[in-house]
């Protein structure tokens, strides 16, 4: 197992500035959609921007799918972004509901429209309880949102929540598995440190 | 409610800042990604580029600029000026660009918003809409019109309508310039802002009449988001210095 960084690439999207930012902390980076080489990496990003139908969908027929699954149960530090979160979730209601990986129960669901949506900018994280040394640092934290749909904040795992509209899910994790709404590659110092933190966890068994 | 926003736009043209950028103690910073840099640090909330020029042989250029800029800003970059196509919106995003702006391109072919808002989600665009006042007619509430090609040319339509058509079509954002007040620096067009933010349900980004620090407070009080370039440009205030103002008047701001 090589010691990189696998960031999935299933189409359009900012698939760059998490290039860029992870590089940035000192991570050696391999942008793929190649099942081989998610399978190979000791650590996969997998990042999202768009829709969840989409994306679940390109991630099911590109194979890529089943080698995440094999990474996430032999233990190895996974980060899903934004949309890579809500993946990970059984299902979500956006463009006329879309299955997920069920790797975390819940439905993703939009924010209420009592707020502006998108949800876009810089909303502030709290702590939903005893919170990972990978999160820790974040409680009170600014950081950046480009969304409209959204776990539930009460999700299994739920480290972080954040409110627009309503609270919702805004980092997880669930042993290896770390999961956020947010942005850390366009949260600036606050997101670099996070992601400093993630290439940091002991790529295990 | 995410904290409002601060939003420094650069104009560039052949990948170098169009009026240079001047910052305390610092030469002149022609170099876009310089001054993104330093605005970056200086706490900027996002970052815009808008490409004036915006010709097909200088997109080249500007796709090397945004993908320079993306390497060492890790702060939120929209990009507009001369998207035109799907081919173009989707080359910006891969370069390292967060959000793409459009504003001629829409209102000569407004399905180009659905189009675009289908290819990454609506929060990866943003509509650009430039208005000027309607001649008042007495008894009837103001109107505004659109301008495209950098408010240079009337379109005949109705601002408001526009608007909402482009919220309804998919924009995640309006970037909404007044062209009576932009240059002017005596602050934003209030009525409009207002009027516009009780139209739509998507954010709201003000742009055009900045002088002051007050001028961003005001326009606050009904947009998410405050765009301006010549006072910080010019080494009035910082981005810090903003935030500070804003956060004593109780504006949430991230610090």
């Amino acid at each position: 197992m090589s010691d990189t960084v696998a960031l999935v690439d299933y189409g359009a999207g900012n698939l760059r500035s998490v290039e860029n930012a992870l590089r940035e902390v000192g991570a050696q980076v391999v942008v793929t959609r190649d099942p081989a080489e998610v399978r190979d990496a000791a650590r996969v990003v997998v990042p999202g921007q768009g829709a969840m139908p989409a994306c679940a969908e390109a991630m099911r027929g590109s194979g890529v799918e089943a080698a995440l699954r094999e990474v996430i149960a032999r233990g190895s530090p996974v980060l899903g972004i934004c949309v890579g979160l809500q993946i990970l979730f059984t299902d979500g209601e956006e463009a006329g509901g879309a299955r997920g990986l069920d790797l975390v129960s819940g439905t993703v669901r939009k924010l209420p429209p009592e707020v502006r949506l998108p949800h876009i900018g810089w909303s502030r994280l709290a702590a939903a309880g005893p919170l990972h040394p990978i999160f820790a640092p974040l409680a009170g934290e600014y950081v950046y949102f480009a969304h409209s749909y959204a776990a539930p904040a009460d999700a299994p795992g739920t480290q972080l929540t954040a409110t627009h509209g309503r609270p919702f899910c805004a980092g997880l994790a669930r042993g290896n598995l770390f999961a956020v709404q947010f942005h850390p590659e366009k949260s600036q110092q606050a997101g670099l440190a996070f992601l400093r933190r993630f290439v940091g966890v002991p790529a295990c068994s | 409610m995410p904290a409002k926003r601060i939003i420094p736009c650069l104009d560039v043209k052949d990948g170098r800042v169009v009026k240079g950028v001047k910052f305390q103690n610092l030469r002149d910073a022609g170099d876009p990604v310089e001054a993104a840099a330093r605005y970056d640090a200086q706490g900027a909330d996002e970052i815009t580029y808008l490409d004036i020029a915006a010709t097909l042989e200088n997109r080249g250029t500007l796709l090397d600029l945004v993908s320079r800029t993306a390497a060492r800003v890790f702060a939120p970059l929209t990009v507009g000026g001369g998207v035109r196509s799907e081919a173009d919106f989707v080359a910006l995003l891969r370069a390292g660009a967060d959000k793409v702006s459009v504003n001629s391109s829409a209102v000569k072919e407004p399905a180009l918003v659905d189009r675009l808002s289908a290819v990454a989600g609506a929060q990866a665009l943003v509509v650009a809409v430039d208005v000027k006042r309607r001649p008042r007619v007495e008894g009837r509430p103001t109107e505004w019109e659109v301008y495209v090609a950098g408010g240079s040319k009337a379109t005949g339509r109705e601002g408001l309508a526009w608007i909402r058509e482009v919220a309804d079509r998919g924009a995640g954002e309006l970037l909404l310039t007044s062209m009576d007040r932009d240059g002017t620096q005596a602050g934003y067009d209030l009525e409009l802002l207002e009027r516009v933010a009780a139209a739509v349900r998507i954010p709201v980004i003000a742009s055009g009449g900045v002088g002051t620090l007050e001028h961003l407070a005001e326009g606050l009080r009904f947009a998410d988001a405050a765009l301006a370039a010549s006072i910080f440009h010019d080494g009035t205030y910082t981005v810090g210095e903003a935030k500070k103002f804003l956060h004593s008047r109780g504006v949430e701001v991230r610090p």
